[in-house]
């Protein structure tokens, strides 16, 4: 799939917002006054920075509202009204905590909740498409939550929990890799299901219906080289995990939690920039694009 | 609006014969010219005389080859449009409500009024049946030419699908698949149709036909020549001729 | 609950519809031109139009972008940089015609052979050639001598009408059918109708194709023969059908001149004192001419005389196919096509020939009178284009394929292949071309026609050729259809002379319809001693940008199809059915919005200002206004005028006074009008008496014309004795080897000529081109939704091939022939001869041109395989350079060619480039929203 950046930005930030949200929910910390106005400021620049982020790559953003309409069955639908009530209730309680020096536990928990909820449906987007296998598992929404939750753990300076949970992160990230990477061949989705031809023997693309590209070529059937993925991957492993938990380790002050967040925010969107980028959708068999390795 | 209907009225679809198709691509051109004056946003191209031309089409035309066990490697032409699917995962995922599937007949369409241009519904879509307009930012698909086949304004038997209405090989058939009688039904029975990634779980409403065996005619050997020669050199030709022509 | 938007699905479709001819292409459909707001809104097929039943190709579609393409000329030009730079300067069309008629009426005072009018894909030759020959020039034809020559010629000759789009397989009931060297086709919507018919009975198709696209993709059999080799191939399944006796002897007796004695001295034919050949009676004996009432002629007949027996054509045709060098195992590997396989197709074709034979119960007279119960029909058909005509060897070849389905009894027979009128008509009654040259006044008849023998050959008193082309000479002598790919050439050697101007329409000379196009350049930019362009003249005729126009001197742009009348004619190529006559117009749907006028107007104009006789009223103004003008009120025969429909008071066909409301008629009825031919006559046309009474009421000929099918041709038999040595006019010492083994009366095969100029173990690969279907040659490639579909060419090479120089898609090689190297991207094909490479035809283009942007990916990843072909053949060590072509008819051999392939570094362009030509119209906008009317 093409690597948009407006989608990586924000899932990316988004998703450590609502992390954010999350631990601020349930009072991990529980600042007071400025320095909850600043958590929350940060939480919220994440989370709706990344949601006007995700409009940029519409054709038609002025219709944006209309996205709340379809929450029955579609999780973007879901995660537009999760995340508005995340933020609702979020808001609600920041006041408490700006204003009033209050923290409205149920509130909180309910926001944090709904703020995690956001996350998941923004992954059960991607999840849930049969078309592109590497997405279509539990682990995708896994991830995404564990990256969300590591990220706001670090900002929120959770010492030995963003630890575990940087390592856990890297754990899964690992694995959803090694299961992707077998994934759109692992799958039931084939040249020959897809032509039906499989009967009259082996499959291959002689020439695309245009010698020009198309929507489809372009959002679809973006190739990676495999040299240049590992590469990204190592980098996304060093900067998301790596540097984090080597500065969060020996040294937790501010200044090492800003840089491990930045360089963690960097890995991050590493990683979503390679989740998009080598997502086979299976539109691409069509092409003669997938098949073979 | 983009829950699926339980059931719908009629089912109507096309079945796309892979033995007869051509692939000349007038289904291709007639659909982008009908489409692009009718329902909804004109098809756009970008660049279109420049470097990298571009533009949206709802219909294209793949060619594949195809190499037997044994034998000749075969070539096939493989048209590729919306298959108005059943349980069309592009409807359920669109935030908007803009794509359907119209209860009456099971025609999936997009409202573009409503349309976002999100593009989650070409994600969701296995057989790349969907195309963003890169002018207009809202997706085009396959209407089943839903302006033509009702169309009071057209005769009676222009009221088929524009591609189907072109296709000089005959290699396209639109029809109703609710109903067991009908055309697109038999030729589907008969020829065995199929459904395109089955399982995606779609439930494609179109058909395809596969093509017919090939190359079938088998080498005759010397020894056991079939063609039974009257006479190996002319003179005995001609005492055969002279035998047969007394007849005439 | 599921609420739906609202959707109004009876939208109104178009203001109104107007039905024309496409010119997309040369098939000639009909076509449903929806308008709004008074614009082109969409373009469908004509459901009545006989030729495609409402179906249309993606180029008919694409219509709309061809008639608001950029790349459309706007306004007469007048040259002002070099040649080939492409500045131009926009004038009057007053000061465009003073051009004109200032470079032409000298030019006809004094030597009007040095006028050279040249038409390309011409659709309204009869009238072209009409005013060529009323300005007086010998020099004029169109594009058929490098199209498919071959085949019309081999098929006039020997059946009286050909394949092209001259005849069609009874679709509706033929059983099998065969099918040789064909991408696309004229026919090509009827061809895909056709298939369809067939694919819906069942009725087993086989391609003999080196390559699997396309038709041949669909066919049940695919045969992926060598190419150059059908004729050997051909002949050996005559070889087996023969041995196997399974031939229709009736049909060989009665329609053919099997029977017909050969004098064994010279080869010729007897015939009596008419003229007319001879045949032995079987039920006499005696020797009586061919079409004597009653007979039955003896296909073994014998006629002594003076100690000299001569035998029939069947005689002779028995001993020499019944040779071993025809027999299946003698030509397997030099076709690639096994012995075994060679005869399964031979039982195959007389299973379906004689044991599924149909009979209609028709009754029906032959021309000598007998009466026929029952029409019998051998149900396999054969088609056939330019795979096996644009060889070297390809008209031989034709004539072989006729010659099986003769054997077969499967011409003009239910299930066979039926010709279309006018056709069938015997090659005698054609015209024979003409060369006469008066100043000032027309030539002394038309200019192309049949020659019957070395006396109708176009040479002058000294024996040097009449034309500028070399048609009709001892190089080609039954080059039929001119030889319009030499004529730039020629006119550059000044060999056989120089011309003054060089006039020509509708012909991309400068780029894909031209042999050796880096040359070509060459010869139309080339200067002499005094700074003056070799050919002085070039005036030029286009609707678009396209290479040509860079290299004329006088640019008169012609109007788009939608804009002008046109008239496929009877006189011409008409869009007749095999069950029907039928003939069509183009009128304007729209008016221009440029200063442009249709070419055949300007041609009224001109030959006005010109005084052509035919062109000017006595009192000397202007005769014919317009081209609408002349389609209506030009009379060629009393009661016979370019249109056959609506005469006289609009209910005359064929014959008829001038109808001033024939045009409308025409519009009313959907552009076109069509005449059944009456129950009875469908088929054994050629003899079928009712047939010959209808033809010659509606027209077609002026007294009945049955004739012999000619397996035997006599007039070749006549140009090998001149080659031998007999008779006056005798060919020149250098060729008379090449007549006497080419010209051989039965059809033979011999290997294409490109083979013994070039070693083939140095170029071991064949090169071929093919039609896109949905791309017409040069000009579909400005169209905006077509270019999508091609926007550039690969050269396909087999996957041995692919394997055996390491490559992978896209990757880019050297391709070279002996005459030049060029540089492509490859892409790998499996169904595919091992040892062919091809490519789509013409869509590269040269930067600059067509309203595209330079670095359009037509130019940069497309090519022409014409920088490899050469008009002339390698030299051979004998002082000559042989010209790339059949030696019969002159037909280019654009098929020979041998390539050897190697792998290049990877590159972002193919190879050769040329300078960019400055556009003289622009460039086309950056996007395109085509809606029209204001829903
Ligand atoms: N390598 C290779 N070369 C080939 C062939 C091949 O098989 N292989 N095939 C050969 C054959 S059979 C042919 S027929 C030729 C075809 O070659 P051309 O006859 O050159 O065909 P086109 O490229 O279509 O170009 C004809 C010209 O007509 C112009 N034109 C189009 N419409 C109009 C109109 O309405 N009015 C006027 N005045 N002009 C118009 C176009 O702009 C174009 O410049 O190519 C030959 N060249
Ligand atoms: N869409 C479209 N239609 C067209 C045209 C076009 O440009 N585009 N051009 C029109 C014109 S001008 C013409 S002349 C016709 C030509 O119509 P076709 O005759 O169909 O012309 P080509 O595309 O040259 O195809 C030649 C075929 O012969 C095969 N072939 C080559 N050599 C051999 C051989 O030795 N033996 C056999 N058996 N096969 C061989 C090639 O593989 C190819 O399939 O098409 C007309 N129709
Ligand atoms: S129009 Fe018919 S034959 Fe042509 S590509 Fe489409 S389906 Fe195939
Ligand atoms: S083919 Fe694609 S766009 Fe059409 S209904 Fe099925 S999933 Fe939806
Ligand atoms: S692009 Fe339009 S139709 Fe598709 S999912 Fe988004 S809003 Fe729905
Ligand atoms: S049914 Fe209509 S919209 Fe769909 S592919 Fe055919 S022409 Fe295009
Ligand atoms: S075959 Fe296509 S381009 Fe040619 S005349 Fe017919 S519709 Fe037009
Ligand atoms: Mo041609």
């Amino acid at each position: 799939m093409r690597p948009a950046a407006s989608i990586i930005i924000f899932t990316s930030f988004s998703g450590i917002g609502f992390g954010l949200l999350f631990f601020l929910g349930f009072g991990l910390p529980a600042p007071r006054g400025f320095v909850a106005l600043i958590f929350l400021g940060i939480a919220y620049a994440l989370a709706i920075g990344g949601l006007i982020s995700s409009t940029f790559h519409l054709g038609h953003p002025e219709r944006a509202l209309k996205a709340f309409t379809q929450w029955k069955t579609s999780w973007l639908s879901r995660e537009a009204w999760l995340a508005l009530g995340a933020l609702f209730f979020m808001t609600i309680y920041g006041i408490g905590l700006v204003f009033f020096g209050v923290a409205i536990g149920l509130l909180g928990v309910l926001g944090a909740l709904l703020s995690l909820a956001t996350v998941y449906s923004t992954s059960m987007i991607y999840a849930h498409l049969k078309t592109v296998p590497r997405w279509n598992t539990p682990l995708t929404p896994t991830l995404f939550l564990v990256i969300s939750l590591t990220g706001g753990s670090i900002i929120t300076g959770l010492g030995e929990i963003t630890l575990i949970l940087l390592l856990m992160t890297g754990v899964i990230q690992v694995i959803v890799w090694i299961r992707g990477d077998r994934a759109f061949y692992g799958s039931q989705t084939k040249i020959e299901t897809a032509t039906g031809l499989g009967r009259e023997g082996e499959i291959r693309s002689f020439a695309p219906p245009h010698t020009g590209s198309n929507y489809l070529l372009r959002e679809f059937v973006y190739v990676v080289g495999r040299k240049h993925a590992s590469k990204l991957r190592l980098i996304c492993l060093v900067m998301m995990i790596g540097i984090p938990i080597a500065l969060l380790s020996t040294a937790f002050n501010f200044l090492t939690s800003l840089v491990a967040a930045f360089s963690h925010l960097a890995g991050v969107m590493v990683s979503r920039w390679l989740f998009f980028a080598q997502a086979e959708h299976v539109v691409g068999l069509y092409y003669g694009k997938r098949v073979g390795t | 609006m983009t829950e699926l209907p339980k059931k719908t009225k009629r089912k109507l679809g096309l079945v796309i014969d892979l033995d007869t198709c051509v692939g000349c691509h007038a289904c291709v051109v007639s659909c982008k010219g009908w489409n692009t004056k009718n329902y909804g946003v004109p098809l756009s191209d970008q660049d279109p005389y420049g470097s990298d031309p571009e533009g949206t089409f709802l219909n294209r035309v793949h060619t594949y080859e195809v190499q037997p066990v044994e034998g000749e490697a075969q070539l096939v032409h493989f048209p590729r449009s919306c298959l108005h699917c059943e349980d069309a995962p592009c409807v359920t995922v669109c935030p908007t409500g803009a794509s359907y599937k119209r209860v009456e007949d099971g025609i999936v369409l997009v409202n573009e009024q409503d349309c976002i241009g999100c593009g989650l519904c070409a994600w969701a879509c296995p057989y790349g049946a969907r195309e963003l307009d890169a002018a207009e930012g809202v997706m085009k698909k396959c209407t089943l030419c839903v302006d033509r086949i009702y169309n009071d304004n057209l005769p009676e038997e222009d009221r088929v699908p524009a591609c189907v209405r072109t296709c000089p090989s005959g290699a396209r058939h639109f029809g109703d698949f609710s109903d067991p009688g009908s055309e697109v039904n038999k030729i589907s029975e008969s020829r065995g149709g199929f459904d395109l990634m089955p399982e995606q779980g779609t439930k494609p409403v179109n058909k395809y036909l596969p093509p017919r065996p090939k190359d079938t005619i088998k080498e005759i050997d010397v020894l056991s020549p079939l063609l039974v020669p009257v006479a190996e050199e002319p003179k005995g030709f001609m005492d055969w001729l002279d035998k047969k022509l007394d007849g005439f | 609950m599921i609420d739906q938007p609202y959707l109004n699905t009876s939208p109104k479709v178009s203001d109104e519809i107007r039905q024309t001819t496409c010119y997309m292409c040369a098939c000639r459909c009909g076509i449903d031109v929806h308008l709004k707001d008074g614009k082109v809104a969409y373009i469908e097929g004509n459901r009545n139009h006989p030729v495609n039943k409402g179906v249309l190709c993606a180029k008919g579609s694409a219509g709309i972008m061809q008639v608001n393409a950029p790349s459309r000329l706007r306004a007469p030009l007048k040259r002002v940089g070099p040649r080939g730079a492409g500045k131009f300067k926009e004038i009057t069309w007053d000061e465009a015609l003073q051009l004109a008629v200032g470079c032409l009426k000298p030019v006809r005072d004094k030597n009007p052979e040095k006028l050279a009018f040249f038409t390309g894909r011409d659709q309204s030759q009869s009238f072209t050639s009409f005013w060529a020959q009323d300005f007086g020039t010998p020099n004029y034809a169109a594009h058929g001598g490098f199209c498919s020559v071959n085949m019309a010629t081999a098929g006039i000759y020997t059946i009286g009408g050909a394949f092209w789009e001259f005849g069609e397989p009874d679709w509706e009931k033929t059983k099998m059918f065969m099918i040789f060297g064909v991408a696309e086709d004229h026919d090509s919507n009827p061809i895909k109708i056709g298939l369809s018919r067939l694919k819906e009975r069942g009725s087993k198709i086989i391609a003999v194709n080196p390559i699997r696209t396309g038709y041949n993709a669909i066919a049940d059999e695919w045969i992926g023969i060598v190419p150059g080799t059908d004729g050997q191939f051909i002949l050996a399944l005559v070889h087996e059908l023969l041995k196997a006796g399974k031939i229709d002897l009736d049909y060989l007796s009665r329609y053919t001149n099997a029977p017909v004695l050969v004098d064994p001295g010279s080869g010729l034919l007897l015939r009596d004192k008419d003229g007319k050949q001879l045949v032995v009676d079987k039920r006499t004996g005696d020797v009586v001419p061919f079409d004597k009432t009653a007979i039955y002629p003896d296909l073994k007949g014998e006629y002594s005389e003076d100690g000299a027996c001569r035998k029939t054509v069947f005689h002779s045709l028995v001993e020499q196919y019944l040779k071993p060098e025809y027999s299946p195992e003698a030509v397997a590997e030099n076709t690639g096509i096994s012995a075994g396989k060679i005869r399964a197709i031979a039982l195959e074709l007389s299973k379906v020939a004689f044991e599924e034979s149909i009979e209609l119960d028709c009754s029906w007279k032959d021309f000598r009178g007998e009466e026929h119960k029952k029409m019998v029909g051998r149900p396999v058909s054969f088609h056939a284009m330019r795979g096996i005509s644009a060889h070297s060897n390809g008209f031989q070849t034709c004539r072989a394929l006729h010659l099986l389905q003769i054997l077969l009894g499967s011409i003009e027979v239910p299930g066979g292949f039926r010709l279309k009128p006018p056709y069938p008509k015997p090659a005698e009654i054609h015209p024979k071309p003409h060369c006469k040259v008066t100043p000032g006044f027309p030539l002394d008849g038309p200019h192309l026609g049949f020659v019957h023998g070395p006396d109708d050959l176009m040479l002058k008193e000294d024996g040097t050729p009449a034309r500028i082309d070399k048609a009709f000479t001892w190089e080609n002598p039954m080059s039929a259809h001119g030889l319009m790919h030499m004529v730039i050439s020629n006119a550059y050697h000044g060999d056989p002379y120089r011309i003054d101007t060089l006039f020509l329409y509708m012909a991309n000379m400068s780029w894909n319809s031209s042999m050796n196009t880096r040359g070509v350049i060459k010869m139309l930019t080339d200067v002499n001693e005094d700074g003056n362009y070799i050919i002085p003249n070039i005036i030029y005729s286009d609707a678009y940008s396209s290479e040509m126009v860079a290299y004329a001197d006088l640019i008169l742009p012609d109007t788009t199809y939608l804009e002008r009348h046109d008239c496929i004619s009877i006189l011409d190529r008409p869009i007749s059915k095999a069950g029907a006559l039928a003939d069509a117009i183009r009128w304007p749907v729209i008016t221009p919005d440029r200063n442009v006028r249709g070419f055949q107007s300007v041609l009224c104009e001109l030959g006005a200002k010109l005084g052509l006789p035919n062109f000017v009223n006595e009192d000397g103004s202007q005769k014919y206004k317009d081209y609408a003008d002349y389609i209506v009120n030009h009379i060629r025969k009393p009661g016979i005028g370019p249109l056959a429909g609506f005469r006289g008071d609009g209910t005359c066909t064929g014959r008829g006074e001038v109808n001033p409301k024939q045009l409308d008629q025409y519009i009313k009825n959907g552009g076109f009008f069509m005449k059944k031919i009456p129950d009875g006559c469908h088929y054994y046309k050629p003899w079928n008496m009712d047939y010959q009474s209808w033809a010659v009421e509606m027209g077609l000929y002026d007294s009945p014309q049955p004739y012999l099918f000619q397996l035997y041709l006599e007039p070749l038999r006549k140009f090998q004795r001149a080659a031998e040595g007999h008779g006056d006019r005798q060919p020149p010492d250098h060729l008379r080897e090449r007549i006497r083994n080419t010209m051989d009366p039965l059809p033979i095969w011999y290997p294409a000529f490109e083979d013994n100029h070039v070693n083939t173990t140095d170029y071991p690969l064949h090169a071929l081109t093919q039609r896109p279907m949905a791309m017409y040659h040069s000009w579909g490639g400005q169209n905006a939704w077509l270019r999508q579909i091609h926007g550039m060419n690969p050269l396909y090479i087999s996957s041995k091939l692919m394997r055996k120089h390491a490559l992978q898609d896209g990757e880019w090689i050297k391709v070279s022939s002996v005459h030049g190297s060029i540089i492509v991207p490859v892409a790998e094909m499996a169904a595919l001869n091992d040892d062919t490479v091809w490519t789509w035809n013409a869509i590269g283009k040269r930067k600059g041109t067509w309203a595209l942007e330079e670095n359009a990916p037509e130019t940069t990843k497309g090519f022409l395989l014409n920088h490899l072909i050469h008009e002339l053949l390698p030299p051979k060590g004998d002082g000559y350079r042989w010209a790339n072509a059949d030696p019969i008819t002159g037909q280019a051999a654009w098929f020979d060619l041998r390539v050897k392939i190697e792998k290049t570094e990877s590159s972002n362009s193919t190879e050769p480039r040329f300078e960019t030509i400055k556009s003289p119209v622009g460039v086309g906008p950056k996007s395109l929203q085509w809606k029209v009317g204001n829903d």
